[in-house]
């Protein structure tokens, strides 16, 4: 009866013990896990005179390899919300992907729109909870009942309010324009282009970021999701032959024909089948 | 270079609380950093948990948000069934209560002060273990080292408002001056029976200290000037 007592079940939770023994096993026993795809990334976001403007670059990597030159990292989270992911890309999409569903139940339960802090709370207890093992960065914007809102959540869970924000790889470029040309009260076509360049300072300055520029648009009861905003990186160099080869091209050195040799077995009839 | 963007988010931090003879001032800086990299320079980190109480954040962000999140509904609730407005000591025992529960887990120094109508402004300290101490005053976070001879000096008993808010400015400021992981702005929050008053004092408003040199290119003239927008 006493050994019951000892040997209690946790009581509830996410269970780190694995975490801890896989942290353990590559400081001490040089045993790597394999890794995700991650999107080395510049995201970013400003609030402007009518609303908040999202921008990402559109590059993800896994190591040294781009492995998607035009994927999507500006996520929908409600009609008025709209979040920006940088950090491991599997983590980011089901975060938000996962939040998003949460937020239209909520909205059918209450007949209201979705608010940014509704949001923002239920991302930041997710990570929270999950210790940082869930690595995702977010850039979260949106227009509410209140007004125009703009946060940072980071995978540990905290968060922050700010007028403009940076994150992933190429946050140091980014947030280098923005610290030196953002102002209070930009108009849309001023926001706009000061999210593009900020992004564009992260495609060019930056390894982890490249290829595209993705903008979001989000003002009160209205929103514009511009993808690939801009191109700055177009093909250089096209075939005007094609990539397609008409036969005969290579030259046949060698003709080798193994012939495929037929094996037939005769299947044992029982008496199952008998009339 | 390695700037371990992979660092949790915490706030190397100067954290102060100070009672005077009608209540509590309580200050902070605004640098919160991961790694070597200041991720939000004018962050608040001077919390509400009720009208009459706050609390100063140090270490892991999103410890301290966790925790300050929790106790502020806790209170709230607290209020509603009590019909009265809770006291600072019910405030500090709560982030006490999940500090100590869960000390294991969290990696978070808080500062609590407020305003009550049984015994006036208090200031407690809830630091890393668990445990709670009532004091004349309170500092936290790495910025603190910095301090403690100097409050030993200066703090006076039964100081005034006035005297108490400049204390405190003038305590961030020095821990700014030396700290390399406080800097920014300095908030102060001042409670008393009046009421709540918020101060915000920017950096070029702040006292030159041992070595230090007049700003020549502010920040904020690069921010202001309309050259840079228009190109």
């Amino acid at each position: 009866m006493s050994k019951s007592a000892i040997e209690l079940p946790p009581k509830g939770g996410f269970s780190f013990d694995l975490c801890r023994r896989n942290a353990m096993l590559s400081t001490k026993g040089g045993v790597h896990p394999p890794s995700y795809r991650k999107t080395g990334t510049t995201i970013v976001g400003l609030v402007f005179k009518d609303g908040v403007i999202l921008g990402a670059d559109t590059r993800a990597t896994e190591g040294p390899i781009v492995c998607d030159k035009n994927c999507e990292k500006i996520h929908y989270m409600a009609p008025n919300i709209y979040c920006c992911g940088a950090g491991t890309a599997a983590d980011t999409e089901a975060v938000t992907d996962m939040v998003s569903s949460q937020l239209q139940l909520h909205r059918y339960a209450t007949g209201r729109e979705s608010r940014v802090v509704t949001a923002l709370t239920l991302l930041k207890s997710h990570l929270f909870s999950y210790q940082g093992y869930v690595s995702a960065a977010l850039v979260l914007g949106g227009v509410d009942i209140t007004g125009p809102h703009l946060h940072t959540i980071y995978p540990h869970g905290s968060t922050d309010t700010l007028p403009f924000a940076t994150m992933g790889s190429g946050s140091l470029a980014a947030m280098a324009i923005f610290e030196s040309k953002y102002k209070e009260g930009l108009t849309r076509e001023e926001g706009i282009q000061l999210v593009a360049e900020a992004i564009c300072s992260g495609i060019f300055n930056d390894l982890g970021s490249g290829s595209n520029v993705d903008v979001c648009v989000i003002t009160k009861g209205h929103k514009e999701y511009l993808r690939n905003y801009q191109l700055p990186n177009p093909r250089t160099y096209v075939s005007s032959r094609g990539y397609s080869f008409a036969k005969g091209q290579t030259e046949v050195l060698t003709t080798k024909i193994v012939p495929l040799k037929e094996k037939e077995e005769a299947a044992e009839v029982g008496d199952a089948m008998e009339e | 270079m390695d700037l371990n963007f992979n660092a949790p988010h915490s706030m190397g931090t100067t954290i102060v609380g100070v009672t005077y003879n009608g209540g509590v001032v309580l200050g902070a800086d605004s640098r919160t950093s991961t790694g070597v990299y200041v991720a939000n320079r004018a962050s608040d980190k001077i919390t509400q948990l009720t009208d009459n109480v706050y609390v100063c954040r140090s270490g892991s962000a999103a410890d301290s948000q966790i925790v300050s999140d929790y106790v502020r509904y806790f209170l709230h609730q607290h209020t509603i069934q009590l019909g009265q407005p809770a006291t600072v000591k019910v405030a500090a025992n709560l982030i006490r209560l999940l500090s100590y529960s869960n000390k294991n887990m969290l990696e978070t120094g808080l500062i609590v002060g407020g305003w009550d109508k049984y015994v006036g402004g208090k200031i407690y300290s809830v630091p890393l273990g668990g445990t709670i101490l009532e004091q004349p005053f309170a500092i936290g976070g790495s910025g603190s080292a910095y301090l403690y001879g100097f409050f030993d000096q200066a703090w006076k008993e039964g100081m005034t408002k006035d005297e108490a808010e400049k204390l405190v400015v003038k305590a961030v400021s020095l821990a700014i001056a030396r700290d390399g992981a406080s800097g920014g702005v300095v908030r102060t929050v001042i409670i008393d029976s009046e009421g709540v008053t918020r101060n915000f004092y920017p950096g070029e408003t702040h006292p030159l200290w041992h070595e230090e040199l007049e700003p020549t290119t502010s920040l904020l003239d690069i921010l202001s000037a309309p050259e840079p927008m228009n190109t």
